[in-house]
């Protein structure tokens, strides 16, 4: 019982209450991640005390627990790169195949032994992690950072991701979440995100686009606001080109400037150099030249770059972006003119050359007012709000991506078309080729490629059980369904007998089952580590509140202790404050219960006081007609 | 939001699958304890609350979508048991379906052959018209021979006004109740909507040269 607390003067309000849960949206971005949250419509950024809202999306590794996320981490980049992740979304549901093609230009080193055909893993120091693992670890450090601002459990969450990820990406993150203990409420995508943010569902109509250009991925989104409904039409991108891209083009442009024995030696002079080159593309946003330094290869060169020749170097991945545009406008059928406003997102919208192409080719300028880092965060905060508050906008999204299966010839059969709206079913009917056949092969691949091997693998599966028939006579219905997070799932019937298969569709890329159990295991031994902290962090609070409120009563109401009575309890007071200085929880407790008993004459004798006062300032009447 | 079309005889009563009270199978909540109901099987107009038409008008067909999304899309129930969720997915699902199928006039007129037991057949109906069949290889033949962006845009114009021509046949065999005349149209409309995809190919492949 904290007495202290209960006594409040007439008209005055209690200490807000922590709330038991909240809800928070996080943009869990390829370079930095933010995690908002929103209270009566109106979105803010969790910042750290220092007032940082990013959090770089960088994993610090340090023996067999350790994981250090953010700033730190970044900084550890310089000393110890070998134990330190980057740009880790870019692999998200990608198989080991996917990465080695890639491998070349991306820092990592990838685990030759993981089972080909399954899900990457990285090995860093002493440890091998998959995507899904050290994405969790992000997760984690954002949820941490909201508890710790929010003095509440934070269990909830609406993801962003990019509208242009695959059902092998999505299902990924969603797998992360679960892994860091939060409950995804909706994976919505960042497009759609930023466009809640800019309240373009308030009060404006029309057609919006929002070209949306991050750390690692491209993104465009048309959009038709209307009586409050917020419908994607349609969403095109490029799941691998972003302004890490640009960090690559400036850093081949350097390296071709050294010779070439002086290439980086590993995988983390690789990264070092990468650095250099993000340095200078960001100088470049904002300074019309400059020189930089790289030492790596065990030799120092120096290299000068300005603005034009920055655009030379990016000039074709920027083209690459507008012709994507094209082909949505396009494809929803719209022209340039029609679209009411552009709105920016994604920190590479900061370079010059970006603005000045979109501005271009949609014939106006761009809406940038709100932080293109932050708008996505803010965007995911106002839907998490509206998922557990209630809320009158409604968000009708699409598939980003064409659904089909193979076919004979290697062929794709389309099942579910790109921009359909979601959540949509649809069946499709198989049957057999041989007399007597009792099972049968399935293949799911997303993409718009003609022919299999050029879209991506999602899963394959069996059909068993098929009645044996002659050729052509058993009719199998499969059903392929893609819900509000844009996940797949696929189920399947024999029509003629009604034998109901049940298919566990195991994904390419994905996580099985027991790996996931592990992850799980293993979250939940840090989950303890965690509740320990959430303990201790409320028993600071609350001895927060207990000294707040007993100086303010010492302020008004001293004089009712005698001298020895007031010495006691600022003795105690003051062994509070000793031990929330410490991490023993139980001392933090008994300092406040040992406060709390020797101010408890204190409290009844303010009571008293307090009473009388109010009384005093009561009319008669009203206290008869009580 | 419009009144539902009424399917005929009795209202039928079923138990709430929440509260085990008696609900009207019709209803999409429980009257008593205002739970989600699994989704009936009805066509594509009844669930949109439109009379079965060709000529519908197509803001009456979003604005009735979009208020049956408000009550019955996942982002709804999000905080709900999985039980509902999983009928708000269904509900929702089928929502989309029938607003696909409704705003486009291919696919409305296919559903409601359909619904008067005159549905097309899925392949070869069309090869019986010969007229149809020579139409088609004329343009194919010509989208193929185009050679520059001017080229295809014309043959794309007169693609678009083929197009609601053809919509207009539509419209007036559905209104004669002349459902043979409906097929026939249809099947052009078919070609047409193809013709349409290839004519988008070409322009992209010319684009892309």
């Amino acid at each position: 019982m904290v007495k202290l607390l209960q006594i409040h003067e007439p008209g005055e309000t209690p200490l807000p209450h922590a709330e038991s849960s909240a809800a928070v949206g996080i943009d869990l971005g390829t370079t930095n991640s933010l995690v908002a949250m929103a209270a009566d419509n109106r979105p803010e950024i969790i910042t750290d005390p220092n007032g940082a809202g990013l959090v770089p999306s960088v994993v610090a590794y340090e023996g067999t627990t350790e994981a250090t996320v953010g700033e730190a981490a970044r900084r550890a980049l310089l000393d110890r790169p070998e134990s330190v992740v980057t740009s880790i979304k870019r692999l998200m549901g990608r198989g080991v195949a996917d990465i080695k093609s890639v491998a070349g230009t991306l820092p990592y080193d990838i685990d030759d032994e993981a089972a080909e055909g399954g899900m990457a893993r990285l090995r860093i120091g002493q440890r091998r992690l998959t995507p899904v693992e050290i994405s969790a670890d992000i997760l984690r450090a954002l949820k941490s950072r909201a508890e710790g601002a929010l003095g509440a459990a934070v269990d909830k969450a609406v993801i962003t991701v990019p509208a242009y990820f695959d059902d092998a990406a999505r299902a990924a993150t969603k797998d992360a979440a679960r892994l860091a203990g939060l409950e995804v409420l909706r994976l919505i995508n960042e497009p759609t995100a930023a466009a809640l943010a800019y309240g373009l569902d308030k009060g404006v109509e029309g057609l919006y686009a929002i070209y949306d250009l991050g750390g690692g991925t491209f993104d465009i989104s048309l959009l038709r606001l209307e009586m409050g409904v917020f419908q994607v039409l349609a969403t095109g991108g490029d799941a691998q080109l972003g302004g890490d891209d640009f960090d690559h083009a400036i850093v081949d442009h350097f390296l071709s400037q050294r010779p070439a024995s002086a290439a980086p030696r590993d995988a983390a002079e690789a990264r070092l150099a990468l650095a250099t080159a993000r340095l200078a593309k960001e100088c470049l946003s904002r300074a019309e030249s400059g020189s930089w330094r790289l030492d790596v290869a065990g030799s120092t060169t120096e290299h000068s770059l300005d603005v034009a020749s920055l655009e030379g170097l990016i000039g074709d991945l920027v083209e690459r972006t507008v012709r994507i545009c094209a082909d949505v406008l396009a494809d929803a059928g719209v022209a340039a003119e029609a679209v009411k406003g552009v709105v920016l997102v994604g920190g590479s919208t900061r370079l010059a050359l970006v603005r000045r192409r979109v501005g271009e080719f949609f014939g106006r300028r761009p809406l940038s007012d709100i932080n293109p880092d932050e708008v996505v965060a803010l965007g995911a905060a106002l839907q998490a709000e509206a998922l557990t508050q209630g809320s009158e906008t409604l968000l009708l999204d699409v598939t980003p991506l064409s659904l089909g299966i193979e076919t004979m010839g290697d062929l794709v059969e389309k099942v579910i078309p790109r921009n359909t709206p979601i959540p949509v079913a649809r069946a499709q009917d198989f049957t057999t080729y041989q007399d007597g056949q009792t099972a049968m092969m399935v293949h799911v691949v997303q993409g718009e490629r003609e022919l299999v091997d050029q879209c991506r693998s999602l899963a394959r599966f069996e059909l068993h059980g098929i009645p044996a028939l002659t050729a052509g006579a058993a009719r199998i219905r499969v059903t392929f369904a893609v819900d509000a997070d844009g996940l797949l799932t696929v189920s399947a019937q024999e029509e003629t007998t009604g034998v109901v298969q049940e298919v566990a569709v195991k994904p390419s890329y994905g996580l099985d089952e027991d790996e996931m159990a592990r992850m799980l295991r293993e979250s939940m031994e840090f989950a303890q580590e965690d509740m320990l902290a959430r303990l201790l962090r409320e028993a600071r609070v609350e001895g927060d509140r207990m000294l707040i409120s007993l100086k303010s009563a010492l302020e008004s109401d001293g004089d009712l202790l005698a001298a020895a009575e007031r010495a006691e309890v600022e003795h105690h007071a003051e062994a509070l404050s000793e031990a929330m200085t410490g991490d023993d929880r139980d001392r933090i407790h008994a300092a406040i219960a040992a406060l709390n008993r020797v101010s408890e004459a204190f409290a009844e004798r303010r009571m008293d006081r307090g009473i009388r006062g109010a009384l005093q300032g009561v009319a008669v009447e009203s206290l008869d007609g009580g | 939001m419009t009144e539902e079309q009424q399917t005929s005889g009795q209202a039928a009563l079923a138990p709430c699958w929440s509260c085990h009270g008696s609900v009207d199978q019709r209803a999409s909540f429980c009257h008593g304890c205002g739970t989600i109901q699994p989704p009936r099987p009805v066509d594509h107009f009844s669930r949109l609350g439109l009379a079965q038409s060709f000529d519908l008008d197509t803001d009456q067909v979003e604005r009735n979508y979009f208020s049956f999304q408000r009550h019955f899309h996942p982002d709804r129930f999000a905080t709900r048991p999985a039980r509902e969720k999983q009928l708000s997915l269904q509900h929702a699902t089928d929502l989309n379906e029938a607003y696909g199928v409704l705003m486009a006039p291919l696919s409305r007129a296919e559903s409601l052959l359909a619904l008067k037991g005159a549905a097309l057949e899925d392949e070869g109906a069309a090869n019986r018209d010969p007229e149809l069949l020579m139409e088609a290889m004329t343009a194919r033949e010509a989208l193929a021979g185009a050679a520059s962006r001017e080229e295809v845009e014309a043959i794309e114009s007169e693609s678009r006004e083929a197009n609601a021509g053809c919509v207009e046949k539509i419209s007036e065999a559905f209104a004669g109740d002349d459902l043979e005349a409906a097929q026939r149209h249809c099947l052009r409309l078919r070609f047409l909507v193809k013709l349409d995809e290839e004519i988008r190919r070409r322009k992209g492949e010319l684009a892309r040269a």
